[in-house]
């Protein structure tokens, strides 16, 4: 998926970090590194599906893409313009280009507004239209997404969870914006709603033309929407591919396990198939495991997986992460490390960010959540 | 022939509220034989938790009233009083919650939780012996270091691990009958596979009976062997695992089957999606309760099918008009996941 035009969103070595501080005096004793040293670029019209296991990074990336969270480090470009450090002013109008729709139906929308102004107040804020002409708008979303021009004047609490996440994508929608980061969006919805929502939001890309960041947890949801997936652990992205590529054609062994282990509706395949089961849980990422993040889980984990860290190599558009790629032909590797010098990769060449020293601290401190 | 361990009667639970009277269960019949799984499924209201919390008298109130007939060893739990059911909670049927991260007391160690649970139907237990039981279990759900772990408070837990001390809670009395709320849907897939299979070896080790509650279809598939599909507080349909996934006989069963984006087939263009919502337990809709969601539906789905027995497969029974003929030729696209609702 390489054009030549200058890609919607391009993220380049973005850190986020978040200090940990304790006592009086609020010294920073620790930090958080919840997005570390993070590259890539979301193409328009495209939808990058972005997964991972909680506690990876991947909403901390899409709030830190919308500006939600300030950059502790790196550069965001929207549309080739940088917007790391703009101004409130700045993001205002950043706004009406960039969107977002929240996880949770119910804590997302205001209890306490009408729909009508749920999904009208972007416009008010942005004076756009007159009162009527907003209205007007407003009650063609409720009829873009599926719901009734009526229910303009009820309040959330009438509808349900599937009716209420139409909202959030209609509130998500009234500005026309290029670029929508669905944080999660079908994760809180039962399956038969859950589908509603997908094809809801396919139908709205075709016909918006919209560009999508769509997060979230479940690999079948993420391969029905995307057209790249990124799979991101501990705060690192460690492998991206076009879609179907990464489900036929896992690199990083990582995503080999997330694949095995998720459920699938048949019996048969499902006693016949091969389970990895990963033991222990991820680690904090307050103090990562040293070299590759995902050694202490990794069943072709060598001496060198612990000491270096992996540079994420290009095979032939199909990045990933690791010393023992899975998948992979020799000729394909050779061509790989010779190839370093591709626009994704070059994060490769910065590899050694991880100070020597750093122990490895595997799962024995969790914190919570 | 394996022990059967629960009969439930045509159970129903029906909750007075301010805007009238919830049917959350309607008529639910099953049984349960030792080391059995039985999986039920639905969607979010559809009774599923209810069912099992009524079991356990968790559902009892002012508001509610109970019909039916919970047989558990020659007793009726629903008849039972709460003393007697005491004796029962948590040592001869226990539960697990959806939620590891509200279920557990975060002032109390995750070892006095357990030891708790023990000395309460253990008389004569003493600390010491309950906090080396607790280690135990601990070790046997799969806690490393659990001699440590024992006095550690549930926040110094992950979800996973937190889940797992939430079993080893409920594995405490060895019960007959394990009782698992959506037991995975809080937690990640790597951590939810790593569950499913500490539940399918409980199953062996323990010789417990399970029921599992969940809404992924995916779940019951690894280790159910007995499936109970409900909708609007009914059960639509009902029988051994290969019968439901290979040869599914309701219209909102097939539903399921192909809204799940799968990973074991080529990618769909569209999901197909169960159009509408579910209805309301208050005012519910005419005749078949999936009537105004189902395209299959025609002018007898206006009165309400009982659950039948099929002649042909023993052990399964379903809840729809359609003959036999007509489900096989309609039903292939609705699975298959193609969106062509007619």
């Amino acid at each position: 998926m390489s054009t030549s035009e200058t890609p919607l969103v391009e993220v380049r070595h973005l850190k986020k970090y978040f200090p940990i501080k304790k006592g009086i005096l609020q010294r920073e004793v620790a930090r958080v590194h919840a997005v570390d040293d993070v590259s890539f670029h979301i193409s328009k019209g495209e939808t990058l599906g972005l997964v991972g296991e909680s506690g990876c990074g991947k909403s901390t990336l899409g709030r830190t893409i919308v500006r939600l969270l300030q950059p502790t480090e790196g550069e965001i470009l929207f549309e080739g313009q940088d917007i790391t450090h703009i101004g409130t002013r700045g993001l205002r109008s950043l706004r009406r280009e960039m969107q977002m729709i929240f996880q949770d139906p119910y804590a997302s929308l205001n209890p306490r507004k009408r729909v009508g102004s749920i999904i009208g107040d972007p416009l008010k804020i942005h004076k756009i239209g007159s009162k009527s002409e907003r209205k007007r708008r407003v009650q063609e979303l409720l009829e873009i997404v599926g719901l009734s021009p009526e229910h303009y004047n009820r309040f959330p609490h009438e509808f349900s969870g599937g009716q209420r996440q139409r909202i959030g994508v209609a509130r998500a929608l009234a500005l026309r914006p290029k670029l929508i980061i669905a944080d999660e969006p079908v994760s809180a919805l039962d399956v038969s709603i859950q589908s509603q929502i997908l094809n809801l939001l396919k139908d709205l890309q075709n016909e918006f033309d919209l560009t999508y960041l769509f997060i979230a947890h479940d690999l079948g949801v993420v391969r029905h929407v995307s057209d790249r997936i990124a799979v991101m652990y501990l705060g690192k992205m460690v492998e991206l591919s076009p879609a179907e590529e990464l489900y036929q054609r896992p690199i990083m062994p990582y995503t080999e396990a997330l694949l095995s282990a998720v459920p699938i509706p048949d019996p048969d395949l499902a006693a016949a198939r091969e389970r990895i089961v990963l033991t222990g849980d991820v680690p904090s990422p307050i103090d990562p495991p040293s070299g590759c993040r995902f050694h202490p889980r990794c069943r072709y984990m060598t001496d060198v997986c612990r000491e270096i860290e992996p540079p994420l190599t290009d095979y032939e558009g199909h990045l990933a992460a690791c010393h023992h790629p899975l998948n992979v032909s020799k000729d394909e590797a050779l061509r790989a490390g010779a190839a370093a010098e591709s626009p994704e990769s070059a994060p490769a060449d910065a590899t050694p960010t991880e100070p020597a020293g750093k122990e490895s601290h595997p799962v024995s401190a969790e914190t919570p959540r | 022939m394996a022990e059967r361990l629960l009969e439930v009667k045509d159970l129903k639970v029906q909750f007075a509220t301010e805007d009238g009277v919830v049917n959350a269960v309607d008529g639910v019949s099953f049984t349960l034989d030792r080391g059995q799984v039985l999986g039920i499924v639905g969607e979010s209201g559809s009774g599923k938790s209810v069912t099992a919390m009524t079991m356990l008298g968790l559902t009892r109130g002012v508001n509610a009233r109970f019909e039916g007939e919970v047989q558990y060893k020659g007793r009726d739990l629903i008849q039972l009083s709460e003393d007697e059911l005491q004796s029962i909670r948590g040592n001869e049927i226990a539960m697990i919650f959806q939620d590891p991260m509200t279920s557990m007391n975060p002032v109390y160690r995750v070892g006095a939780q357990i030891a708790e649970g023990l000395r309460a139907h253990n008389e004569g237990m003493n600390k010491h012996q309950a906090r080396a039981r607790g280690v135990e279990l601990l070790r046997a759900v799969g806690i490393p270091n659990p001699e440590s772990r024992v006095d550690d408070y549930p926040h110094q837990f992950s979800g996973g691990m937190r889940q797992r001390a939430m079993i080893a809670m409920a594995l405490a009395n060895n019960p007959d009958i394990l009782i698992a709320d959506e037991p995975t849907t809080a937690l990640d897939v790597t951590i939810q596979a790593q569950i499913i299979e500490l539940i399918g070896r409980l199953k062996v080790e323990f010789n417990s009976a399970v029921i599992l509650i969940t809404h992924d279809l995916g779940v019951v598939a690894e280790i159910a062997d007995v499936i109970m599909v409900m909708y609007a507080g009914r059960v639509v349909e009902m029988g051994t695992k290969r019968q439901i996934f290979y040869d599914p006989q309701h219209p909102y069963t097939w539903g399921l089957l192909g809204s799940i984006p799968r990973l074991d087939r080529p990618k769909a263009d569209r999901l197909h999606s169960i159009e509408g919502t579910p209805p309301s337990l208050i005012n519910m809709p005419q005749g078949c309760k999936f009537r105004p969601r189902c395209p299959h539906a025609f002018e007898k789905c206006w009165e309400e099918p009982a659950l039948e027995n099929r002649v042909e497969e023993p052990g399964h029974s379903d809840r729809c008009w359609l003959p036999v003929e007509a489900k096989r030729t309609v039903r292939d696209a609705t699975i298959s996941g193609e969106n062509r609702a007619a």
